[in-house]
């Protein structure tokens, strides 16, 4: 880095610039802080935000901004940018939230290789036209590794996000793939390796680096499944953090290298978290076939689905004590969560205890179905999670499961033989009634069958979520 | 800023990021991954700077791409965290509705 030409005053720039990213830092971690309890959680992310306005303002007058020349296009950009993001942003739909954040990460990853991309080009045409070298090798390794994260994490959550959002359905598979990805990958580190050691070494080898990088991001993210897809847009939040924090080592700003290791560490332990709700590991969603379907179970379930009316169902749950719904991702397709709502209503009203229990992936991620239930008006305190819950199903006199399959289904305790064993479930076969809404008699999400949906004490509701839910307000309703 | 105190701040903030997510109950962890999601944003910052220095016609190309994702990161990050964290209520908050 070059020296700082500002007067060395006590108000220079330089020390309004530490000040203010100092403040930042401290903004962002007590926001962070402050979101992970349900209560503070909308405050945490106005702190956040004033940070971030407040870094951003003051790098206007950063000493490393020589000339005004660029300033126009520094505005132009982030009006570009922030306007297509903030119209998207308020337009996106509950449920597509997933794929809205890997697009917004996948931003931050390319932004964060494109700061590598300048640093290394200028070194490298420097090199080329036989300057002597302005920076050490560690210099150049950081920016290296950073623009590799980045560009990894940048077109791994555009597939991402094309994959979720139903652009891309194909799950791409081939012979050798792990060959193949594991030599793109290492030949964008050999390839980054040189440019180290040859200060720059020409503009070709920088642009292989990048061109590898992101091959490498597509190939590794085409052969996952959609079901595995939050975990590796959890991978990708971690990993773009880290590049975030790699140029910031780069460009000698401590906000940056901060903020970019807090998400970096905090992704990847919120990486764990998910794949362990999941009852796989990271290798196994990363390197295994799972999620495009499970293998069949060997095990026969005995017994038959016996259906029942809405009214009944009316009736059994209006002169209940309790009942515990248990909300899936078919829920929240059906746009049901606002009429099931109501019917909760309804029973809370009737003097019924109702509560809702949420696997850890119900949804398309964890704590997803939270956010499409207090869209449509459900209070968090009446929302409980696996570990809450498990227990109160004996004593519950309905179970109303409602789109959710794999997650009640009891196979996963007791046959070994099952893709899902060993994956912690929601105990609602426990509940002295088990009511299923669904659609037709077909087999899950992971094409495994449920053996609650075969149990003496289940019934099942034939039908749409959105339409047996009213079915079932109005049936509230007519007891009086 | 000399390698070894970067080396401290970055062994700090890898701890306290790992300290925050530790205790977040399931319920939050979407808005949580988001809420990170925008504050790894703050890429905006090094960004600019780059653009700002940017000298060759390449180089400032590659600048303005970068400041215009970085700001798409921040930006989308907060909108849509705001909107997932505006919906949380409980039920001593707002009123249920309904009754006879």
């Amino acid at each position: 880095m070059e020296a700082v030409v500002n007067a060395p005053g006590i108000f220079s720039a330089r020390l309004l610039i530490d000040v203010s990213y100092f403040l930042t830092a401290v903004l962002f971690i007590m926001g962070l802080k402050r979101m992970s309890s349900p209560v503070t959680a909308r405050s945490g992310i106005l702190w956040a935000g004033a940070g971030m306005a407040v870094a951003t303002l003051v790098t206007f007058w950063h000493p490393d901004i020589p000339d005004t020349s660029n300033l126009w296009l520094i505005i132009a950009a982030i009006f570009i940018g922030s306007l297509i993001a903030w119209w998207s942003g308020k337009k996106v739909a509950m449920t597509n939230m997933p794929q809205m954040i890997a697009l917004y990460n996948g931003m931050g990853g390319g932004a964060a290789a494109a700061i590598a991309a300048v640093e290394l080009y200028r070194a490298a045409f420097a090199h080329a036209a036989g300057h002597s070298p302005q920076h050490n090798s560690m210099f150049m390794s950081l920016a290296v590794i950073g623009g590799i994260i980045g560009a990894i994490s940048f077109s791994g959550s555009l597939i991402a996000w094309a994959k979720l959002q139903g652009v891309l359905n194909k799950t791409v598979r081939f012979g050798g793939q792990k060959f193949v990805n594991g030599l793109l990958f290492l030949g964008s580190l050999a390839v980054g390796v040189i440019v180290v050691l040859h200060h720059g070494a020409d503009p070709l080898h920088v642009s292989l680096i990048f061109g590898l990088a992101l091959l490498f991001g597509v190939a590794m993210t085409l052969p996952i499944g959609g079901a595995d897809m939050p975990v590796v847009i959890s991978l990708y939040n971690a990993l773009t953090g880290l590049a975030v924090a790699f140029e910031g080592f780069v460009m000698q700003n401590a906000a940056m290298i901060i903020a970019g290791t807090v998400v970096g560490s905090a992704g990847t332990l919120l990486t764990q978290l998910m794949a362990k709700a999941m009852n796989r590991s990271l290798a196994n969603v990363l390197f295994s076939d799972f999620g495009s379907g499970g293998g069949a179970s060997t095990t026969e379930v005995k017994g038959s689905m016996k259906p029942i009316e809405a009214s009944d169902v009316g009736v059994m749950m209006a002169f209940a004590s309790k009942v515990i719904v248990v909300p899936g991702y078919g829920m929240a397709v059906a746009q049901a969560q606002h009429k099931v709502w109501e019917m909760c209503q309804l029973l809370i009203d009737r003097g019924v205890t109702v509560k809702f229990a949420i696997h850890p992936v119900a949804g398309r991620m964890p704590g997803h179905m939270n956010v499409l239930l207090a869209e449509a008006g459900v209070p968090y305190d009446l929302i409980a999670d696996l570990d809450e819950i498990n227990a109160e199903f004996e004593t519950a006199d309905v179970a109303l499961i409602i789109g959710a399959n794999d997650v009640v289904n009891p196979v996963a305790r007791t046959d070994k033989s099952s893709p899902i064993y060993g994956m912690p479930i929601l105990n609602a076969d426990k509940a002295k009634n088990v009511i299923v809404i669904k659609r037709g008699q077909g087999a899950g999400f992971s094409g495994i069958e449920n053996a609650l949906f075969f149990l003496d004490n289940t019934r099942m509701l034939y039908g749409d979520g959105q339409k047996a839910a009213a079915e079932l307000v109005n049936a509230i309703k007519a007891v009086g | 800023m000399t390698g070894i105190v970067a080396l401290y701040i970055f062994m700090l903030a890898a701890f306290t990021g790992y300290e925050i997510i530790a205790k977040v109950p399931v319920i939050l962890h979407t808005p949580l991954m988001s809420g990170s999601n925008f504050v790894h944003g703050i890429v905006l910052v090094g960004a600019m700077v780059a653009l700002g220095g940017a000298t060759t016609p390449l180089e400032k190309a590659i600048g303005f791409v970068g400041v215009l994702l970085a700001a798409g990161n921040a930006v989308g990050g907060y909108v849509v965290t705001e909107r997932m964290l505006e919906m949380f209520k409980s039920s001593g908050a707002k009123k249920t509705g309904g009754g006879h």
